[in-house]
């Protein structure tokens, strides 16, 4: 993939396109004679290698938001476009590989598979990309090493830490080397050191891999100490959206881990 | 995904949840058993069918007659073929032809004439039959009482078991016939019987009455040859058999109830029905046959010999046709058991589609995760699908195993039976290796068509919905 040398043009060049961008997104529940608005018009763009929070009350539609950037979910009014995509108009088949190759995702709850080893569930993704079997292994290990988790490979899930299982989910998210980090609450399970740990390493792709990174919390902390910009939902509505100068500053400075 | 990668999922995945899968595996397995079970026994019965068949001698046997012959008029098997005038005489040059064809093991006359034979000065009118020496090994002459012709010239002769109650006075009771051939053969063995017939000799006379029926037959040779005499004459023969046949039941040369040497009775040049009609022949030095018997090496070979014979200007008749019947029933005995024995697998079946729709409800999450990193819909469908293939692959192979081994205790048992009641150990029994391959084949097949449901079912889960709840 030419995820590395496309990252490192959006600095520049590409900046001006935005990664992805949402108009008049919508996604409505039927529940019988009701009609849930999980995320009711939403507009916002986000530029590529950018660092966005989504913040906002449980039930806001964060995670709604989230999933149709991710292509697992459709729309039901308005588009999404990532990388100049309209994900509402391709094929189910066609969602699947950009999923695969285009997004990575962490959720709050890991999501690991309990049956795999790390190195397993790491591989996993490259399996249904196809790549080779030789080149599986290698990559699978350099991934887990990035996330320093090389002692670990051949454990389950299940007998790791929170925070390894979520290093671990990491590391599958970026096995294909996508261009966009979709994070769901990624340290909501964890403890805050364990938290920070995370969010560091979340930081280093953006800032290293050059990777677009959203990332859904409720802690405006958390967002205030990693996100370039925050954007608050609420009752599935686009309520604010604030550059948040104090990370701006840091990145302009190029220290980036000048946060505790 | 790419089949080793599938594969290797599939089994993974199948070894998570042992039991479950394992007693899915068996219901397959135990289905393909009684599968394998079914049809094995209806093969071994045919198989069996068939070796009794060939050994009476009536499969591989190809009866030739002249198409001159008034009597074949109308025949099936004539149609289509030459025109009388064009066939040929069916004489003894033509009978060392056809017994030269390949595959041809023999080809003699057919020699039948019914004639008078005294046993203790007692006249009895029979139809007697030629045997040639190959006859020995023929399953209808196996159990004879006494013993064979010593030489295909010996004044000997075989009697059917009727002719020899017919011989000794006695009336067989109608019905149920139990009369013990060797009982009847001690006090015949050895006996002797004079046999009167007519003999047909070279005579310069002039032409019979009969003649004109000759001349109706297009082609018919000169008739001044055509002349001959009828000389009474005697022959002792002496008893050595008494055959067990049931006449009824019998075909072509076995129809009849005393039994001479092929050899000795050609020599004897007696006056056959048939004579009337080749009349002319009756004068020169080469005799003509109405009919000659025709046995091939092997049965799958009677309908090419039967169709070289037949472009060389005869008329056939084999009994193909009513072993291809036999077949016919096999088959329909076949489609019996295999459908009872498939039954058993469509249950099996029905546990795939349970597990499996099992497994999705149990691994939904996981199905949701797979696709949030990026499985396609035919992804999931594949596992799936490779899973239901895996479980009917691996059930197959232990089920035509089990399969086989239930066979063989049958077989064991029935012999052990059969042994009980003094009845020789039959072989009932058999698993061709293209029923194994079948039964494997059957076994992944169905159990692909019993994952279709669920793998569908999987493909189109929502992912979202799928990682929502923990
Ligand atoms: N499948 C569904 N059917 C009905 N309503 C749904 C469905 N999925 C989501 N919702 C509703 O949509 C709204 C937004 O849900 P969403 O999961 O996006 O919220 P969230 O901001 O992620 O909340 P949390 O912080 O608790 O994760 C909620 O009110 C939820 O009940
Ligand atoms: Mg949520």
């Amino acid at each position: 993939m030419s995820s590395t040398d496309r990252s490192a043009r959006t600095s520049t060049a590409m900046i001006a396109t935005p990664a992805i961008h949402a108009e008049q997104l919508c996604r409505h529940y039927r529940m019988g004679e009701t009609l849930i608005r999980a995320v009711d018009g939403v507009t916002l763009s986000v530029k590529a290698g950018e660092f966005v929070a989504l913040l906002g009350s449980s039930g806001s539609g964060k995670s709604s938001v989230l999933n149709l950037i991710a292509g697992l979910d459709r729309p039901t009014s308005g588009s999404v476009i990532v990388q100049e995509r309209d994900l509402a108009q391709l094929s189910r088949e066609e969602l699947a590989r950009y999923r695969l190759h285009t997004v990575g995702m962490v959720f709050q709850s890991f999501n690991l598979i309990a049956s795999m080893t790390l190195a397993e569930n790491v591989e996993l993704p490259m399996r249904f990309a196809e790549v080779e079997r030789g080149k599986r292994d290698s990559l699978a290990r350099e991934a887990l090493t990035r996330v320093g988790l090389q002692g670990r490979m051949n454990h389950r899930p299940s007998e790791l830490s929170g925070g390894e299982q979520q290093r671990a989910a990491l590391a599958r998210a970026l096995i294909n080397r996508p261009q966009l980090l979709l994070a769901d609450e990624p340290t909501g399970n964890l403890d805050s050191h364990t938290g920070t740990e995370i969010m560091n390493m979340v930081r280093e792709f953006n800032q290293h891999l050059g990777m677009t990174v959203v990332m859904v919390t409720h802690e405006r902390a958390l967002a205030e100490r990693y996100a370039q910009r925050l954007i608050f939902l609420a009752d599935g509505k686009l309520v604010g959206d604030e550059s948040n100068s104090a990370v701006n500053a840091a990145d302009q400075a190029g220290v980036g881990g000048g946060r505790p | 995904m790419k089949l080793p990668d599938l594969a290797e999922l599939a089994v993974r995945n199948l070894r998570e949840s042992l039991l479950r899968n394992s007693l899915t595996t068996v219901g397959i397995s135990v289905g393909v058993a009684s599968l394998v079970a079914m049809l094995s026994l209806g093969i071994g019965l045919q198989q069996l069918a068939s070796r009794r068949l060939m050994k009476s001698g009536l499969f591989d046997t190809v009866l030739v007659t002249s198409r001159r012959d008034l009597r074949n008029f109308g025949r099936e098997e004539e149609r289509g073929g030459p025109a009388p005038a064009e066939s040929r005489t069916l004489d003894e040059p033509t009978r060392i032809e056809i017994e030269h064809l390949p595959n041809v093991l023999e080809a003699y006359p057919d020699i039948r004439f019914i004639t008078e034979l005294r046993y203790e000065d007692k006249p009895h009118l029979t139809t007697i039959a030629a045997l040639p020496a190959s006859a020995k090994s023929n399953d209808a002459f196996e159990t004879v009482q006494g013993q064979f012709f010593s030489s295909d010239m010996a004044p000997e002769a075989i009697l059917q078991k009727t002719f020899a109650e017919e011989l000794l006075g006695r009336t067989p009771k109608p019905g149920v016939d139990e009369t013990n051939v060797a009982e009847l053969a001690a006090p015949l063995l050895g006996k002797e019987l004079t046999m009167r017939y007519a003999q047909r000799e070279a005579a310069q006379s002039a032409p019979s009455a009969t003649a004109h029926d000759n001349a109706a037959a297009p082609g018919a040779e000169s008739l001044a040859d055509a002349a001959y005499s009828v000389v009474s004459r005697e022959l002792k023969l002496k008893i050595v058999g008494v055959a067990d046949l049931d006449p009824e039941s019998m075909r072509g040369p076995t129809r009849a109830r005393v039994f001479l040497p092929l050899k000795l009775a050609e020599s004897l040049h007696v006056m056959q029905p048939t004579d009337l009609r080749e009349i002319s022949r009756a004068a020169t030095d080469q005799p003509v046959y109405s009919s000659v018997s025709v046995r091939v090496n092997d049965p799958n070979q009677v309908r090419k010999v039967e169709d070289t014979i037949k472009k060389m200007g005869f008329n056939t008749f084999s009994i193909l046709d009513a072993s291809r019947s036999i077949q016919q029933f096999f088959k329909v005995l076949y489609a019996f058991l295999g459908i009872f024995g498939s039954l058993a697998l469509v249950v099996a079946s029905i546990g795939i589609v349970n597990t499996l729709v099992m497994a999705i409800l149990e691994r939904r999450r996981e199905i949701g995760i797979m696709k949030a990193i990026g499985a396609s819909d035919s992804d999931v469908k594949k596992l799936f699908f490779a899973e239901a293939g895996a479980m009917g692959l691996l059930g197959g192979v232990v089920g035509v195993a089990l399969g086989w081994t239930i066979g063989q205790a049958i077989n064991l048992g029935t012999n052990v039976y059969l042994k009980s009641q003094s009845f020789p150990p039959e072989h009932f029994w058999s698993v061709p290796w293209w029923l194994v391959a079948f039964a494997i084949l059957f076994s992944f097949g169905v159990s692909l068509i019993s994952g279709l449901y669920p793998a569908a079912r999987a493909a189109r889960l929502d992912p979202v919905q799928a990682l929502r709840y923990e």
